[in-house]
């Protein structure tokens, strides 16, 4: 009796802090992408950069699924997906600015973060580039035994490439552990999904014996239960799965992409900014459990913000490579 | 010292040999493609490799060289050292986003955190009479990439070695034979041994002009040095064995020291590997030329199917030699 109820109150505890640890990595991402807008408009930041905001809970409810030796590839659209895989905001900054402190010594920027440590095989700015890497890594794990699932994150742009079918195809033969995630907000580029996408997208997956599913992309706790599901079958050996998140990017394709009426309304951004926000609607969820109260709450985001800040701050002070770098790392 | 009996391997046979020492080397190498298995390719090139090593190692894939090409770059990322079978260089194409955008750039985009090593195995030449979208040699589409190499062996002395240094090599490598070349036969010691990359070999010593050759056209560049001495010209044959990272070193000292040079290589030459290599021996001896470096490589058209119109399309012994004979004055 007594230990049952320990048990119980160990799982409910190790929930309540998954609970937070979920909401904090949310807020994490969308105060990340809040400070790289700000770069942007403040002319501090080279180049272009992709926001995640509004997809957060798609990220943050894979990646808490998996182990921290698993595998991820990611996209253009890619900060959210290494934040929540663990990445640190510091050298990411870092990376976005051009430094040498960055995760690839600058030499990658937003599109191509990439840590070894985090199990981060790299973003892509390929649409699609990274299907056969997540996949030809679930072919390792299983080849090695190492129990190791890897997650192929995309955009329901990239169902247009060919390579994703080719590898659906050799991964549902070889039953390899790889989760296709397909973040569907709604728009490629400047093109809503319904003008380039035939068909049903969960039986692209499913055309291939590749088990389907999908999943209420703003809702943290849905996907991760989802996730949790694949993952476990992956690491099983069941095979790989397909999962169509169904979401919204509440800023434009770029931070530069401002004027967006010509593709879509006003009124859309609106309703799910303020009907369907995964940060927002979580939170509500969470102080209705009672996991943790507003004040708790706002707490962690002035920590998150107060992170942010110092880790901005970080990436600004922090020098460029010097030039003799530039052809270092060309050959391993 | 007495006689070594010198065993005599077949091209295709030393590819194969150097494919199943390392693998029973390194239980990480394994091979992937398109009926690379119990066919052991059309060429025949892999057969009994399966036997050996199982089909966990030796992994027949769907008609997806796109998709299997990428993952070998995500297998080479993380722990495997695959080594991927396209059957005809041509097919590249298909894979060129993996191999130009990804496998190419992975390094170095990430810092130097991750490494990708992996061959691809791929073949090139024509007179096969394959016609257009099976003859082509694409070698010069993947020198131009930086991040990967790029080896042609000639001989199955030399392709035993290089291959087993590809494997080896922690980088993205590209491995074109010459699918005339499998049946030539040559002496192939039966030890581990490699040969590095970026090391040309002089395959025959000269003295009137320099021939660089690679890949079938090394053959080719020593028939023709056999006409060319009947006629009392003496020619150093040279093969870079890898188009990059390139021997410049060596091509420049023949050069420099027959004052007469050419390129013979069977891809196109607009844009191509005799243009590179003929500049880089027109900027290291300029001085010491007689003439402008001559270049021979494919004709500027798609590879055509009739026999008679496909050879006039590569140079041959007879051209060479005729090339050879013109610059050194001799016509």
């Amino acid at each position: 009796m007594t230990i049952a109820t320990d048990s119980s109150k160990t799982n409910a505890g190790a929930k309540a802090e998954q609970t937070i640890r979920m909401y904090r990595r949310m807020t994490m991402i969308r105060l990340f992408e809040e400070q790289v807008n700000e770069l942007y408009t403040r002319a501090l930041m080279p180049g272009l950069a992709h926001l995640y905001v509004g997809e957060e809970a798609v990220a943050v409810g894979i990646c808490e699924a998996l182990q921290p030796s698993d595998y991820i590839t990611s996209t253009h659209r890619g900060h959210g997906h290494c934040v929540a895989k663990g990445a640190s905001p510091d050298r990411m900054f870092a990376e976005l600015l051009g430094k040498e402190a960055g995760y690839c010594r600058g030499k990658g920027g937003s599109m191509h973060i990439a840590d070894p440590a985090t199990g981060n095989l790299g973003a892509n700015a390929i649409v699609g580039g990274s299907a056969g890497i997540a996949t030809g890594a679930a072919l390792s794990a299983k080849r090695l035994g190492t129990g190791q699932v890897a997650v192929c994150f995309f955009g329901e742009g990239a169902l247009g490439q060919g390579v994703l079918y080719e590898v659906m195809n050799l991964a549902a033969l070889w039953k390899l552990p790889v989760i296709y995630v397909c973040e569907n907000n709604l728009y490629t580029e400047y093109t809503h999904y319904s003008e380039t996408t035939a068909g049903d997208i969960l039986a692209r997956g499913t055309a291939f014996g590749v088990h389907a599913e999908s999943v209420d992309g703003q809702d943290v706790r849905a996907v991760n239960a989802t996730a949790q599901k694949l993952v476990d079958r992956a690491r099983k050996g069941e095979g790989p799965a397909f999962l169509l998140c169904n979401t919204y990017r509440y800023t434009g394709h770029h931070v530069g992409d401002i004027n967006r009426e010509y593709y879509r309304s006003k009124q859309e951004e609106q309703m799910w900014k303020t009907e369907r926000d995964p940060i927002k609607n979580f939170a509500a969820w969470i102080i209705e459990q009672k996991i943790a109260d507003a004040a708790k709450l706002q707490a962690i985001e002035n920590e998150v913000r107060a992170e942010m800040k110092a880790a901005v701050e970080f990436a600004i002070a922090a020098p460029y490579p010097t030039t003799d770098e530039v052809d270092q790392d060309v050959y391993a | 010292m007495p006689e070594v009996a010198t065993r005599e391997l077949t091209f295709a046979q030393a590819i194969r040999e150097a494919l199943a020492e390392e693998m029973r080397r390194d239980s990480r190498v394994c091979i992937f493609g398109e009926d690379v298995a119990e066919a052991g390719t059309p060429f025949k090139v892999l057969s009994g490799l399966v036997e050996e090593f199982g089909a966990e190692r030796v992994i027949d894939t769907p008609i997806s060289e796109a998709g299997f090409t990428g993952m070998g770059v995500g297998a080479a990322m993380t722990g495997l050292r695959p080594v991927v079978d396209i059957m005809f260089g041509d097919f590249l194409t298909l894979t060129m986003d993996q191999m130009v955008n990804q496998a190419a750039k992975v390094h170095y985009m990430s810092g130097g955190t991750w490494k990708v090593p992996m061959v691809l195995r791929t073949t090139l030449g024509a007179t096969r009479r394959s016609a257009a979208q099976h003859s082509q040699s694409l070698h010069a589409w993947l020198s131009h990439v930086p991040g990967l190499k790029v080896v042609m062996p000639s001989t199955p002395y030399d392709a035993k070695g290089l291959l087993k240094t590809a494997i080896r090599d922690e980088n993205p490598v590209v491995f074109f034979e010459d699918k005339m070349m499998y049946k030539l036969k040559g002496p192939v010691p039966e030890d581990d041994y490699t040969i590095p990359f970026g090391v040309a070999d002089v395959k025959r010593e000269g003295e009137d002009v320099t021939i660089v050759a690679t890949s079938s056209m090394v053959q080719v560049a020593l028939g023709a040095a056999e006409l060319l001495e009947k006629i009392g010209v003496s020619a150093e044959v040279i093969d870079p064995r890898t188009t990059w990272p390139l021997d410049e070193r060596t091509l420049i000292e023949s050069a420099k020291k027959t004052s007469r040079a050419m390129v013979i290589d069977e891809g196109y030459g607009r844009y191509g590997v005799t243009g590179e290599i003929a500049s880089v021996i027109a900027e290291g001896a300029f001085y010491n030329l007689e003439a402008p470096v001559k270049r021979m490589g494919a004709m500027h058209v798609p590879i055509p199917f009739s026999p008679p119109l496909e050879d006039v399309t590569v140079p041959t012994d007879q051209t060479v030699f005729e090339a050879a004979r013109v610059l050194c004055g001799k016509a």
